[in-house]
């Protein structure tokens, strides 16, 4: 597998895809500390960039790899390799490379600056997101044989769960703002990961807007060792579930 | 050394395979003919694992290949299109395809000496004609001294020098005891190659014998006329119980 | 005012060179302060040494001195009142008190001043007690340098620190309160001044202010206590220079402005509330050169407040800056520096050349459905929010600031 992965990556690295996208970042975050000196800012900036850039960065590059390694994948599936191998070294070569240039594209202006603490939460998030896109991108891409249709997919996964679930929630919250909602939403959260990692990083940034009844329910929720479990394995669940179910069909796909 | 158990394969409302039985021997060589879309290349990539039968069952030396891959180390194959990593050069192609199946000690790399590709080493594989592109497939399913080889299509598009090539390696290997499965339209080609006949139609096959019990059978010398007679009977049997 | 102060701390230094001083002591002809009290004429000392004195209720109604030598502890054994005094010209020092009694019927305290003017209580400490320092009718009563400490686990179970009904010309300074129900507690008290006091972890209020007019309190810090500072039915009021932190929670503000007329609002710092100043029914206040940093909503403007006057703050990373629930706009929003203004400045006057619109929609949203906090920062939100400065739909569109500052005020 690991001599897979050794070829996976190296195609990655030929499209410099990954260099831009580390470059974006770093120019970003670069900026932000221009723009304000305060860490606390900067990291409320990047948020936006790690809940909408990532997971979009992420699904568009790979399913466009996924279909660009079309031939490559044909090719070592007649040989003989466990196609499960094959995939999962896809899966971890194009992750692992998104993740690496997340992590190097912000973290390394921080240290730069010498902030190291007010990251971690960001860095985590950043990268369960990538890793969540990416699976997801897999499942688009595993869908159907047609290239434009699984980008087509894969962005309708980004455009729900960074836009239009939020407004499904936010229609829930005012058609039932008079009972009690608190049990519900924190149950729809979890069916979002963007919504997930904004409510982890927001913990971390923002306490203060967690305020009143409702506020002070979930700062206590999310705020406790279990709540910070529950998320984190809500993450995990929403990173495995799409890569293995796009494993089963990939294993019974035809090429 | 193949049995494949009564498999049928179907895309969508397209039966491309309907229970196909047939047994593979080692040392003989099979020539899978029929006309286009009768489901030559389905069962060829069915027995690669490429494709997975609807039902039925594939065995390889009496084992199942349904959930297996290893077996695939015994076999040669080369595609009727061959598609490649267009970024890769033809040279780093060779090298994966070594480094990825390692485990064989030595490789027969006669094909890449005689149709000269050392040459082409550093060329892009989207830079390749399709003869070219032909050869690399055909240099890739022999190198790895596998004791199946199944060929998909090998002399379509190569140059006759090529062609000569090529059909001298594959009567080598046949001499060395290999088992050849062969789809061609260029049935002259079959006739200097092949001892078995698979005649496949519509997603069945129609027949299945050795080549000389076919001319007999037909009272031809050449291949391809006993294979227009044996089409000819087929379709005057055919209007018959109708 | 502060003259009336000196002249009483005159008079008193008067008395005393013609006095005599009762020394309280285990090894002292007089054992209990009891007896001091009784023997002492109007004008004398009574020193007591450090020791713990567990003598009930004392009752002074005489004007003495009463001064503690390395803080002799007056305990109350849980049951009793300590001190209650009715007489003018008096002076309480260096004690130290504790343990009080409860009830839910009298409001015990450890020193209750009744009917009284011209009275000192200076430097004295507090531990454990009911209510610390209770003033009732009393008048020219200085409270200077106190510390207060309890440790109460619910509302019912503590009175407040220092608590004065019906008073006025009062000096609260640089006393600090925590633990208690709310750290100051006025109620109908006049032309009084509360400075330099650090109130902190009180159950309610850090201060508590009805029906208290002319009054002025400044440089004081309110930090971390249960609902903030309160200030009620009362006009002409002076807020200068004081400091709230941290008044968090679900019903918290840094300051809490209720029926609240002509009173000036100045140069105070709002850091991490939940709300800076929550303003309901309130009219003809000036709110200037405030810091409002960091706070859940800097300031919530009920629509039951007109007239009012919001000019020269800074507002910094606040989540929301400005909500309220009317449509109506009747209060003067002039000349603030919002970090989230985007406008630009092209004659240079320091001054943004667009108005700018404090309102957040989404804190308009929350306010009404607070489980929508839960969105905050999303992409939705992002875009609801754009949307709604383009187009007010849900938020009052002539409630502006058409001279926003381009950099933040310095104030220091």
């Amino acid at each position: 597998m690991t001599r897979i992965i050794k070829y996976v990556f190296y195609d990655i690295l030929r499209t410099r895809f990954i260099l831009f996208y580390t470059a974006f970042l770093m120019v970003c975050t670069f900026a932000f500390f221009q723009i304000d000196g305060d860490f606390g800012k900067v990291v409320l900036s990047l948020m936006n960039i790690v809940l909408m850039a990532v997971p979009l960065v992420s699904v568009v590059f790979t399913t466009i790899h996924f279909f660009n390694s079309y031939e490559f994948i044909e090719l070592m599936l007649a040989q003989p390799v466990n196609r499960r191998a094959v995939f999962l070294s896809e899966y971890l070569a194009v992750a692992s490379s998104l993740c690496l240039a997340f992590v190097v594209g912000v973290g390394f202006p921080f240290v730069l600056y010498g902030a190291w603490q007010p990251i971690s939460s960001l860095m985590i998030t950043g990268i369960f997101l990538t890793l969540v896109f990416v699976s997801l991108a897999f499942f688009a891409s595993v869908l159907t044989r047609d290239k434009a249709k699984a980008i087509g997919i894969a962005l309708l996964f980004w455009f729900y769960f960074s836009l239009i679930y939020d407004g499904l929630l936010l229609w829930v919250i005012y058609s039932f703002s008079d009972y009690p909602l608190e049990k519900l939403t924190l149950t729809l959260i979890a069916f979002n990961p963007i919504d997930l990692a904004r409510i982890i990083m927001l913990l971390q940034l923002d306490i203060s807007a967690l305020m009143g009844y409702t506020g002070a329910f979930y700062k206590n929720f999310f705020g406790s060792n279990l709540g910070i479990l529950f998320s984190l394995s809500l993450l995990i669940i929403w990173v495995l579930w799409p890569i293995l179910f796009a494993l089963r069909i990939f294993n019974r796909k035809d090429l | 050394m193949i049995l494949i158990d009564n498999i049928s394969k179907k895309f969508g409302t397209l039966t491309a395979l309907d229970q196909v039985t047939l047994e593979l021997k080692g040392g003989k060589s099979y020539a899978l003919i029929g006309p286009n879309g009768s489901g030559k290349t389905t069962l060829i990539k069915s027995i690669l694992g490429l494709v997975v039968p609807t039902s039925g069952n594939i065995l390889f030396d009496e084992e199942s290949i349904l959930n297996d891959w290893k077996y695939r180390d015994k076999i040669g194959y080369m595609p009727q299109i061959g598609r490649y990593p267009e970024n890769m050069r033809v040279g780093q192609l060779f090298e994966m395809m070594k480094h990825i199946r390692q485990d064989k000690p030595k490789f027969d790399e006669e094909l890449l000496d005689a149709f000269k590709l050392y040459k082409i080493f550093d060329k892009r594989m989207h830079a390749l004609s399709g003869g070219t592109r032909q050869k690399v497939s055909a240099a890739l399913a022999f190198l790895f001294h596998a004791p199946v080889l199944i060929l998909d299509e090998p002399t379509a598009g190569l140059d006759p020098v090529s062609v000569e090539i090529l059909k001298e390696k594959i009567v080598h290997e046949k001499q060395m005891g290999k088992l050849l499965m062969i789809t061609s339209h260029i049935l002259n080609d079959l006739d200097e190659i092949a001892t078995e006949m698979v005649y496949m139609f519509e997603g069945r096959i129609q027949y299945s014998n050795t080549i000389e019990l076919l001319k007999a059978e037909t009272k031809e010398t050449k291949l391809n006329k006993a294979i227009a007679t044996l089409i000819r009977q087929r379709e005057l049997l055919q209007s018959v119980t109708e | 005012m502060l003259r009336l102060v000196v002249i009483t701390v005159m008079l008193i230094s008067c008395s005393i060179s013609n006095a005599t001083t009762f020394i309280v002591g285990a090894s002292q002809k007089v054992k209990h302060i009891k007896d001091a009290i009784i023997q002492a004429q109007p004008g004398d000392t009574v020193l007591i040494q450090s020791g713990v004195y567990r003598e009930g209720n004392l009752i002074l109604q005489k004007s003495l001195v009463i001064k503690g030598e390395g803080y002799p502890i007056l305990d109350g054994e849980n049951q009793y009142e300590i001190f209650t005094i009715h007489a003018n010209d008096v002076v309480i020092e260096g004690l130290k008190f504790r343990n009080t009694g409860i009830a839910s019927i009298n409001d015990l305290a450890a020193i209750k001043l009744l009917e009284s003017s011209r009275v000192r209580i200076l430097k004295n400490k507090f531990e454990n007690t009911f209510f610390g320092i209770y003033l009732a009718n009393a008048s020219h009563v200085w409270i200077d340098g106190n510390e207060l400490q309890a440790e109460a686990e619910a509302e019912h179970q503590i009175g407040n620190g220092i608590h004065l009904w019906k008073c006025t010309n009062i000096t609260i300074n640089n006393n600090t309160v925590k633990g208690h129900r709310d750290g100051i507690y006025f109620e109908f008290v006049t032309n009084s001044l509360i400075t330099n006091n650090h109130s902190e972890g009180n159950m309610r209020y850090g201060l508590h202010f009805m029906f208290s007019h002319n009054d002025e309190y400044r440089n004081n810090t309110f930090v971390n206590n249960g609902a903030g500072v309160a200030v009620m039915y009362t006009k002409e009021v002076t807020m200068v220079n004081n400091t709230f932190v941290h008044n968090w929670g679900p019903s918290a503000y840094g300051l809490l402005l209720k029926d609240i007329r002509d009173s000036e609002i100045n140069n105070n710092y709002f850091l991490e509330n939940s709300v800076g100043i929550f303003m309901e029914g309130s009219s003809r206040n000036n709110i200037q050169r405030n810091k409002f940093y960091q706070n859940g909503y800097a300031l919530k403007l009920q629509a039951s407040c007109d007239d009012n006057i919001i000019r020269k703050n800074n507002f910094q990373q606040n989540t929301f800056d400005l909500v309220t629930n009317g449509s109506l706009v009747l209060n003067k929003i002039d000349a603030n520096y919002w970090d989230r203004y985007e406008g630009y400045d092209l004659d240079k006057d320091k001054t943004g050349d667009v108005p700018y619109r404090p309102i957040s929609m989404y804190g308009t949203i929350v306010e009404r459905m607070p489980q929508a906090i839960l969105l905050w920062r999303s992409f939705l939100v992002l875009l609801l929010d754009k949307a709604e400065k383009a187009i007010p739909v849900l938020t009052p569109e002539n409630l502006m600031d058409t001279t926003p500052a381009m950099y933040p005020y310095d104030f220091n």
